[in-house]
């Protein structure tokens, strides 16, 4: 377990010592939401409807970003090699990794989301439950884009090849996870988000995990 | 441990297991995989063409059409059955990665890697046919459909699979990891094909609906059960001949490098 905690640490201190390609998610995240409302005008009746569905799409592109480095930057330098030998299994190490992901761009994107949003019109009273959903929704997010990370390690032209796997494996979280911003009692929305997220809080990292192996055997 | 990249062939094939291990290990040598298929791949290759060619004909020509929809139901000859085949690949896509994270089956990899474009074509014919019935039917070439969704993203899936499949220089690898995306795929399908639906239903009343009066008379039955055997056997067809073309292009592709590696030109 100390070792599980170390890696996280080490994730967040090279987070910290790189801020910048955190940072340039983040900042992904507010040019994006105003080029949505820049290419359908201002009027916000238009913008207002639509702030929902495109603060989820673009906090989905917006993970996409940083997962291209998760496992790449390790592997290429060695790292990874260290890290399964380490003690921890692969499993593990995948986990660690997702939960790096998730606090420093799930987190940041889930508090910076409510200012976006209100810059897309949205109604105030609106942005708590926008909020709610992205919770669940964000560490989804990691969970399945760092899957896809993990499988697409080492590939030739990776870049292209990472979001072409991991965005059909997000469809259910963003219909959920959007249905349940919009819908008046999203009981059911919230429900089966919580559902993905059990089915995926496991299978995730196992995936990544064999993934993993394959990658450095 | 070693690397047989390449040559499947040289890979040792342990001592079985099991009975199930012993009765997969009997079919993992692509040797004998060549001496079942080669004779039989002509003839199959041919009852497929001739199947599909006698059901499309009644289907097109003779059948009646349907009082409804007029001459555009006959596409339907085409639709129907290309879809059927378009999930049950999907089907053997996901046997085929747990045959080959499970057993690491050789000959699983490499159907693996083949059967990808096979299915993804017949889920393109599926969209394409389906969307050249609804213009006539529905008055547009496309609609935010569950059915037509789900399948659209079965096409994404299936892309994935084959881009992954074919990205890495080292293909044990690609098969490792294509094998693990096609498992994941397998369980995430019927949760992305209910949230598609359930999307579906929240976004849209039922204004229209695909299956319809689904009273089918014999007449049209019977030649979408001959289309629907030609596909199957046209998609074992095509699957066989392209492992068995798989196969061979590993072979060649190990004779060079042992060529190579001896200083030969």
């Amino acid at each position: 377990m100390s070792r599980f905690l170390a890696l996280i640490r080490r994730e967040l201190i090279l987070a910290l010592r790189h801020a910048g390609d955190s940072v340039a998610s983040l900042l992904f995240f507010i040019i994006a939401a105003s080029l949505f409302a820049f290419a359908v005008g201002p009027s916000p009746a238009v913008l207002s409807g639509i702030a929902p569905g495109v603060i989820w799409v673009i906090a989905l592109l917006a993970a996409l970003l940083p997962l291209n480095r998760l496992f790449a930057a390790d592997y290429e330098d060695g790292g990874l090699d260290q890290l399964m030998v380490s003690g921890l299994p692969a499993s593990a190490v995948a986990f660690g990794k997702i939960i790096g992901h998730w606090l420093t761009t799930g987190l940041p994107l889930l508090i910076i989301a409510g200012p976006v949003a209100i810059m897309l019109r949205l109604d105030a009273s609106g942005v708590p439950q926008l909020l709610l959903t992205l919770l669940p929704g964000t560490i989804l997010l990691s969970l399945v884009g760092g899957m896809s990370a993990a499988i697409t390690l080492g590939a030739r032209g990776g870049t292209v090849l990472l979001p072409l796997i991991a965005l059909p494996l997000m469809i259910p979280a963003l219909i959920f996870g959007a249905a349940g911003a919009v819908t008046p009692h999203p009981i059911a929305e919230f429900a089966m988000l919580l559902g993905l997220l059990a089915l995926f809080l496991p299978l995730a990292p196992l995936a990544a995990g064999a993934a993993l192996r394959a990658a450095v055997s | 441990m070693p690397d047989y990249t390449g040559d499947i062939d040289a890979r040792p094939i342990g001592a079985p297991q099991s009975k199930a291990g012993a009765w997969l290990h009997r079919f993992a040598n692509p040797g004998r995989f060549q001496r079942l298929v080669q004779p039989i791949l002509p003839w199959l290759t041919m009852v497929a063409f001739v199947t599909t060619v006698v059901g499309l004909v009644w289907g097109f020509f003779y059948a009646p059409a349907d009082w409804q929809q007029g001459i555009a139901s006959r596409i339907m000859y085409v639709h129907i059955p290309a879809a059927w085949v378009a999930m049950n690949g999907y089907a053997a896509l996901a046997i085929c990665s747990l045959l080959s994270i499970v057993w690491r089956h050789p000959l699983a990899d490499i159907a693996a890697k083949e059967i990808g474009p096979v299915g993804a074509g017949f889920t393109a014919l599926c969209l394409i046919s389906g969307s050249l019935w609804g213009r006539p039917e529905w008055g547009t070439y496309w609609v935010w459909d569950a059915r037509l969704t789900s399948v659209l993203i079965l096409l994404f899936l299936y892309l994935g699979h084959m881009a992954l499949i074919r990205a890495f220089d080292n293909p044990q690898h690609g098969y490792r990891a294509a094998a693990i995306l096609g498992l994941v795929g397998a369980v995430n399908l019927p949760i992305i094909v209910f949230s598609v639906y359930w999307w579906n239903t929240l976004h849209q009343g039922n204004s229209i609906s695909v299956t319809g009066p689904s009273k089918i008379y014999v007449t049209m039955l019977y030649p979408l059960i001959i289309c629907t055997v030609g596909f199957y056997l046209a998609f074992a067809a095509m699957c066989l001949g392209r492992i068995s073309s798989g196969i061979m292009e590993n072979r060649a592709r190990a004779l060079l490098l042992a060529r190579a590696e001896r200083g030969g030109a």
